[in-house]
This record gives C-alpha cells, structure tokens and sequence, in this order.
C-alpha cells in the first residue's frame, strides 16, 4: 500500500495536520413560541445543548467523545464542521478561527450520506474534484483510485450505492472523507447503524488507515471498545441539558493495537470501568429526570 | 387448530398455476363474460337499436386496426394516423410546458421569496379546467392547431411545476451538508446535488402532466378540430358507435404505454430512493 505522501501532490496537499481548538463553545437552540407555533400545536422551548466546551485536540490526535445519547454530541461535531454556528464560543484551526464548512475538515457521516445517483467512484471524484477544481483529471482520478484501494473497494467502482451493503457503503463515506486530504477528519457516529461483525471489521479498517494517513480525528462513538482500540484520548461528556466535557482518558496503549490483545494492556480494565461507570451513571440520570422531569 | 393449520400447510396440493397465470385466465373470463352479456344484450334488443353488438364492435375494431394509416382526406383517415396527430400535439403542448414548468418549478424551488411571490398565481390557475383556456387560446392565437397546443402546454404545467418545485426544495439535507462540508459552490450544488436528487419527483410530474394532457387532448379536438378526439365526435355524428368504441380503446392504449414509458425513466432516474 501507498503512503500518503505518494498520493497527494505537493501543491495540493495542506499541512499533514492540524491542531484542533475548541473554546468555550455553548449551543442553544432557541425555542417556537410564535403565535403561529401556538395554533399549530408546535412550541418548543428554548434548550441549551451543550455549555462551555472547552477543548485542545494536538495535532495528528485520535480523540473519540463518548456521552449519553441526546447529550450534544452530533451539535458539537456539527458546529466543529462548520453546518453549525455556536451560540457562544469558537472552533479554531491551527489559531485560525473557522465559522463555515470547508475541506480542511472531512466528514463521515452517520447514514453515509452518499449521493445515490453516482458510482462509488463519481461519488469520490464529485469530492476531489470539488475541493481541487483546477487539478489535472488523471490525477483526480488516481487519487480517487488510491483511496478505493486504501478502503477494499477495488471491483465496486462502478457501483452505485443502493447496490452496497452497509459496510461498503461507509467505506466509501471514508474513502470520500480521506480524498480530499483534510487535516482534521471528523466522524459522527461511523459504524452505529451496522451489525457487529462489520462494524468490527471497519474498526480494524481505520485503525489500519489511520497508521498510513495521520491525521487528526475526532470519532463520535457509542461504543466503549471501540473508543479503546482507536483513541489517544477520550472524552467523556455529561447528559444534557447544557451537557459538558466531565473528563478526558488517555488510552497510553502502544501502536498498531489489535482487537484480540488489546485486553492484555494493565490499564484496559481501568479505562473501561471508568467508561462503563460514567455512562451507567449519566444514562441512568437520564432515564430518572424523564420519570420525574 | 393447530391440526388444521398443518393440514393447510402441508395436505394442500400445489398448484398447477402461479398466480400471475391464475390472474390472466381470470382476466380472460371476466372480459368473455362482458362480451357474452353485451352480445347477449344486442340480440335480446334490451339496449337501444343504435348500440352494436359485441361482434359486430369486434368486426369493425380489426377493420380500423388492419389498416391503420389509409389517408382519403381530412374527414377520412386511419386510425393511425389520427393518433399520430393527436399524438404530435401533446407531445409538443408537453413539450413547451415541461419547458416552462421545469426551469420555474427549479427557481421557486430554490428560492422562498420567488416561491411565495409565484405561489397566488399557481394555486388560482391549477384548478381550472384546461378546456377553460381554450377559448382564450382561440381569441390570442386566432388558429385551432396553435389553440390546441396552447392548451396542452398549460395542462402540462401544474403537476411538473409544483413536484419539481417540491423535489426541488425537499432535498434530503445530508446530501447538501455534503456539498457544504466540500465548499461547493452554489452552482455546483445545484446541477451535481439538487437536480439529480429532484430527479424522480420531476420525471414523477412529467409522467402526471403527460398522462393529463393525453385526457384533455381528445375533449379539446371535439372543440376543435383533427385529430382522434375530432375522429370521436365525428363518428358520434354518424351513429358509428364501433368506431367511438374502437377510439376509446386506441386511446387507453396509447396512453398506458405513455405512462409506462414514464414509468421506465423514474425508474432509471431514482437509483434506488424512495418515490
Ligand atoms: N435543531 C434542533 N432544535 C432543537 N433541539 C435540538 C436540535 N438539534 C438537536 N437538538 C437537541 O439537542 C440535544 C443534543 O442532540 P444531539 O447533538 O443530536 O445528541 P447526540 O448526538 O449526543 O445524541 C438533543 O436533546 C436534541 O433534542
Ligand atoms: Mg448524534
């Protein structure tokens, strides 16, 4: 397998990395109370997602944020994208603030969020050639061949998405994520919606990848193991409303780690207790405050 | 219960007969019992003198179908060729309101203040009868041919413009995160993201404005001239009701395989999605 550095052409590609800032970042969504919203039976009050997040990723980081579901999590993935605006705070790259989307940071979304109508390979070019217009087509369409390769997908280029098990299709939301060489990949729950034999499949896959093409990852996850095998840090966050950052693991386990012997580390058992605990007992709270709001 | 439920599982026999074979001789009894009923009808003398028999419709069905395309002048032509004029006229009228439809449907659709700003005028015209136009159509363009197409064009209108100013703006929002999270531009967005998704809603209002314009062809040849809705009324002015039936026929034909058509295209434009 290529490096990436063969991949990508010097005038294309950005600094490897970049260092991820995120400052006392709060998200309110503002209520329906309109006399309209009234009539329709569709008020909605004010709620504050989340509240002064406070966050330093260092370059070339895997971080992975774990929280009850419902607490914010996919509201501050979003905001770090750029489809959000913060209520308050702000997201800053390397120093530089950011407010919008761009390619400097690639998404992998949840439900795929591929375009049904292009092959897997149009669906991948579509990337490449958006964020670099200029670049010359064979090497738009070697990159894009490289990235098939790098996710398994040679033989499905001309597949379209419908035709694609769950699993491939994702792979091909990371290999459309990964093209467009962004600094900073972010992941919104990846692998929630596949069955566990695949999921623990694409696992080893971005582990793997992730060896070869560096980069700095924020993965939202609900799985614990799955946090272990990928991570350099952890974040845990607390339950909404106004859900904030309660602590942050380091995951010190050597590189590349392996599913099977990833158990034998000392400090396995600790973080995963830690992990289990914090989510029992946040889930938990959750389920009380709807009993007896 | 349970025995009976074993016996119904396991005991039956199986049949001879999938059940698309046991639906096609179905349908072939249900139509030899209409014509049964009808021949029997005719020769009991219960309907009125002027209607045929069912052999005699049979009859003179396959003399229009032998020779479809026989020409004697206008009053007297083949079948056929009768379609072939109604035919060009809706395809065309479709043609010029798709043409209208589209580009309008993809603005309003796009855009809130286009749409709120057009949507007075679509909501009070949709509902009128296209045949309402065509008097209008008479006193503008002062011609039957150019009338006809005039109102086929504007039957052709409402059902493309609102589904594709609906698929236009329904446009499943991670597709467009997409595009965002790429910096696409907003042309780009448009013509590689927000067409292709609104694909099968435009081609699903195509389908029901062509289906549309096919009904409102034949009541507005009766108005005006040529063509098979004219074939109709003319045959109805000389008591040939073989001929009408034969018509009605052609027509129904003429418009499933349209609507098939149609059906075909969404099909290839939908990759899978729902609609
Ligand atoms: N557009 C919105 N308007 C109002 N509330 C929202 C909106 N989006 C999300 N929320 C609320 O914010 C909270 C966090 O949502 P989300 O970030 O999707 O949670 P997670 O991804 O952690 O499961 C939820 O309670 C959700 O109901
Ligand atoms: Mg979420």
């Amino acid at each position: 397998m290529q490096s990436s550095k063969t991949m990508l052409s010097p005038e294309t590609s950005a600094p490897a990395a970049a260092h991820l800032s995120l400052n006392n970042i709060s998200k309110l969504f503002p209520g329906r109370n309109s006399w309209t919203d009234r009539l329709l039976r569709r008020t909605s009050k004010e709620f504050m997602a989340i509240s002064n997040i406070n966050l330093e990723v260092a370059p070339n980081r895997f971080v992975s944020i774990i929280g009850p579901s419902g607490c914010g999590k996919s509201t501050l993935l979003n905001i770090i994208a750029g489809l959000s605006q913060p209520t308050t705070g702000s997201v800053s790259i390397n120093g530089q603030s950011v407010t919008a989307p761009g390619p400097d940071r690639g998404v992998v979304f949840q439900n795929y969020a591929l375009m049904p109508w292009m092959t897997v390979a149009e669906n991948i070019r579509f990337a490449v050639e958006t964020v670099y217009p200029t670049m010359p087509i064979a090497e738009q369409k070697s990159i894009m061949q490289d990235y098939i390769g790098l996710v398994g997908l040679r033989g499905a280029e001309t597949k379209h998405p419908h035709e694609l098990s769950g699993g491939m299709k994702q792979r091909v939301g990371i290999a459309r994520a990964l093209a467009i060489n962004p600094q900073i990949l972010l992941m919104d729950e990846p692998f929630g919606a596949l069955d566990a034999l695949t999921r623990g499949f694409l696992q080893d896959e971005v582990e793997r990848i992730w060896e070869q093409e560096r980069k700095t990852v924020i993965l939202i996850t609900h799985s614990i193991e799955e946090a272990l095998l990928l991570s350099d840090q952890i974040v845990m966050m607390t339950r909404g409303p106004a859900a904030q950052i309660a602590q942050v693991l380091d995951v010190p386990f050597p590189r590349p780690r392996r599913r099977e012997t990833l158990d034998q580390y000392p400090d396995y058992h600790r973080l995963k207790t830690a992990m289990e605990q914090h989510l029992s007992y946040e889930t938990r709270a959750v389920e009380e405050s709807r009993i007896r709001p | 219960m349970t025995n009976q439920a074993l016996r119904a599982t396991t005991a039956q026999p199986k049949p001879i007969l999938n059940p698309d074979q046991q639906a096609f001789l179905l349908f072939i009894a249900i139509l030899l019992v209409f014509l049964g009923l009808w021949e029997l009808g005719a020769t009991l003398k219960i309907f009125l003198p002027i209607m045929p028999s069912a052999s005699q419709t049979i009859q003179d069905f396959w003399f229009w179908m032998s020779d479809p395309f026989f020409d004697n002048g206008p009053n007297d032509q083949g079948i056929g060729l009768l379609l072939l004029t109604s035919l060009r006229r809706v395809l065309t009228g479709f043609l010029i309101g798709s043409a209208i439809a589209i580009p309008l449907g993809i603005l309003i659709g796009l855009s809130e203040v286009v749409s709120k700003a057009v949507d007075p005028f679509i909501q009070i015209l949709r509902p009128v009868s296209p045949l309402a136009w065509l008097p209008l159509g008479l006193a503008l363009m002062r011609d039957s041919e150019k009338t006809a197409l005039f109102v086929i064009a504007i039957t052709s209108i409402w059902p493309t413009l609102i589904n594709t100013k609906f698929g236009v703006s329904n446009v499943d929002v991670t597709y467009l995160n997409v595009a965002r999270t790429l910096g696409a531009s907003r042309w780009r967005t448009i013509t590689k993201v927000i067409l292709p998704a609104a694909a099968p809603n435009i081609v699903a209002g195509l389908r029901i404005s062509l289906g549309i314009a096919w009904l409102v062809i034949v009541a507005a040849e009766i108005l005006l001239s040529g063509g098979i809705g004219y074939f109709v009324w003319n045959e109805w002015n000389n008591l040939k009701i073989t001929s009408i039936i034969t018509a009605i026929l052609v027509v129904g034909l003429v418009g499933l395989i349209m609507d098939r058509l149609f059906g075909l295209l969404q099909n290839w434009v939908s990759f899978g999605q729902r609609s």
